[in-house]
């Protein structure tokens, strides 16, 4: 772990997670907490716009989308009532980033949406968070009460005049539901469906009000631009992609945790350097970032400087920023079942290039897992994802092919000897998997043979043993009893 | 409780809290990692243990506090230790045992204890 002593991460979104007590209004108020919603509030709305503009601050919530244009276009629509949304159902699988922030520094959320309020003309926020995080959702309760309690929310904020108050939505675990209009519609009391777009929610969303949404993440980086300056935020980062990228490490990785870096940090130094690599000396393959909506990177990708655009062009995305690593031991093919496994359950079901081209695409690898893929099969894989990304709905059915899409460009190899040559070459699809004894390692021990549950080895004691292949249910007990590594995989 | 109705009330508050933690400062902080996942690994047996083994030993001069995730999940539970005069040292992987360890060995004698986590990045303090 040398090489972690350098210092390649900066903290803006989690600067104060795990150094202040979330429960307390006075620590976060010790480290200049809602100054910078004082400071926004002898600004017009206009000039608080265009300090995000400037700053290049982007969503962090996937899209990447400008903030700062995303507020303009709100403020810009005149209307009796605004929303200020704040999008805390957090669903990717290997992602926390969220639920660390609310956990750890709520204020920096709550002051960031009273902020927001102003600069689009709303006097209400929601924060919709996933019931499935009480203890995030404590802490937020608790500072929103006690901002109110000391006049930070409610009527008349700092005598300026402004009003803003926010109440918290429960999510019940639907993934779909952190697709802005899917979640608005789930606000409203309605199945958490998404619409078409336009209007967006920034025109028409809550109860056809012009509404916000933005990520927890993105929230948790207002107060810092304030108070520090747009130039300062955008002098850190690529030029398409200003500040810093919270990750959640996760997967076969020594350093499984939360990191942040600069945009345009080279992929190699989060996974090498910060990460640690792979735990017991095994060999990185790939990395799944923007969860089941992005893609993997491998080797040939370890060089990239992270941002919005690298990614995108690597057939991978931002996402919400889980980072989920995998090893030699690691088949591709499976890894994209798995994601595809999720978003079969997730689709909502209103379009039918996502709730049924997701059950297709689910088959598909499910029969090359099971050994009885073709060749037609994999050109029926890609034009099925082609078909599902330009049809689909929301960014979920339209995201939903990616794992598979890039999996194919990069490991196509592995793709190929599951249908070719009938094997998986990191031997986790056990249907096409044979486990053997190499006779010239089998000291005859008997060890496997008090393992196996379906008594498929046989050998006279110290003479080599035999597993009868037929009887082999694949279970792997003598592969992880051998001492002598002389049970294999083949 | 009054309100906070102006930017300068603001500031007033802000200059008690400092000062505050300011006369406290000769005091020994031990900050225990709570998030979810943190008081699932185990941090509420370590913040006890050490609470119980301050007692034990009559320490005066101790303080606890709790605080959300220290993105350290790989060595869950964290704590992080602030001997006075010195700069703050998070260890990772305190069971009940190297909790019980840390009080009697680092917060009473200053004496390293195994399981620092090196600090790996650079904190923007507003």
């Amino acid at each position: 772990m040398a090489a972690t002593t350098q210092i390649k991460q900066l903290r803006i979104a989690t600067r104060n997670c795990g150094f202040i007590d979330p429960e307390s209004l006075d620590d976060y108020i010790a480290l200049r907490g809602y100054e910078a919603l004082a400071k926004v509030l002898t600004m017009t709305p206009a000039e608080v716009v265009e300090v995000i503009k400037t700053s290049g601050l982007r969503g962090r919530g996937g899209g990447g989308f400008p903030t700062g244009v995303k507020w303009g276009i709100a403020l810009s629509n005149k209307a009796d009532q605004k929303y200020m949304v704040c999008n805390a159902d957090e669903g990717d699988p290997g992602a926390f980033m969220d639920r660390a922030v609310l956990e750890g520094d709520p204020h920096s959320v709550v002051e960031a949406m009273a902020i927001g309020g102003y600069a689009i003309g709303a006097t209400l926020g929601a924060v919709y968070i996933r019931a499935e995080y009480p203890l995030a959702i404590k802490r937020l309760r608790l500072a929103i009460d006690d901002a109110r309690a000391m006049g930070l929310l409610g009527k008349n904020i700092f005598g300026s005049g402004f009003d803003f108050d926010i109440e918290i939505k429960y999510g019940a675990g639907a993934f779909v539901c952190g697709e802005e209009t899917a979640l608005i519609r789930s606000m409203e009391g309605h199945r958490g469906e998404p619409v078409s777009k336009p209007p967006f929610p920034a025109q028409s969303g809550y109860w056809n009000k012009p509404t916000i949404v933005n990520n927890v993440e993105t929230f948790a980086n207002i107060p810092a631009i304030i108070l520090k300056g747009a130039d300062w935020f955008s002098s850190i980062g690529t030029a398409t992609s200003k500040g810093t990228k919270v990750f959640a490490l996760a997967g076969k990785i020594v350093n499984v945790g939360l990191v942040e870096v600069p945009m345009g940090t080279p992929l190699r130094e989060v996974i090498f350097d910060i990460g640690g690599g792979c735990p017991d000396g095994k060999e990185f393959k790939a990395v799944q970032t923007g969860g089941p909506s992005g893609g993997a990177l491998a080797h040939k990708d370890l060089d990239v400087a992270i941002d919005y655009e690298s990614l995108i062009a690597r057939k991978s995305m931002m996402g919400s920023g889980g980072m989920v690593v995998m090893d030699e031991d690691d088949c591709m093919v499976s890894v994209a079942k798995f994601f595809l496994d999720f978003t079969m359950d997730e689709t909502c079901g209103k379009c039918t290039p996502c709730r049924i081209g997701s059950k297709r695409l689910y088959e598909i690898l499910d029969k090359i897992t099971k050994g009885h893929g073709t060749h037609a099969d994999l050109a029926r894989l890609k034009s099925l994802c082609e078909a599902i990304k330009d049809t689909a709905l929301c960014g979920l059915g339209q995201t939903m092919p990616n794992p598979i899409l890039s999996t194919m460009d990069t490991f196509a190899g592995e793709y190929e000897a599951h249908v070719t040559q009938k094997k998986c070459p990191a031997h986790v699809c056990t249907a096409m998997l044979t486990y053997t004894i190499d006779a010239a390692k089998c000291t005859g021990c008997t060890l496997c043979t008090k393992v196996c549950p379906v008594d498929c080895i046989t050998g006279t004691k110290k003479q080599p043993h035999v597993i009868d292949a037929s009887k082999c249910i694949k279970c792997g007990a003598c592969y992880d009893k051998c001492k002598f590594d002389s049970v294999i995989k083949l | 409780m009054s309100t906070i109705a102006s930017l300068d009330a603001l500031r007033a508050k802000r200059e008690e809290i400092l000062a505050r933690q300011k006369a406290r400062a000769n005091k020994v902080l031990i900050n225990v990692s709570l998030a979810t996942c943190s008081i699932a690994a185990g941090g509420k047996v370590a913040l006890e243990a050490m609470q119980d083994e301050v007692a034990v030993n009559g320490l005066t001069n101790v303080d606890f506090m709790q605080s959300g995730c220290m993105t350290f999940c790989f060595a869950e539970p964290t704590v992080e230790i602030t001997l006075p005069g010195k700069e703050p040292v998070v260890f990772g992987g305190v069971d009940e045992a190297k909790a019980r360890e840390l009080v009697t060995e680092y917060v009473m004698n200053g004496e390293p204890v195994e399981g620092i986590i090196p600090v790996t990045y650079q904190r923007v303090i507003l």
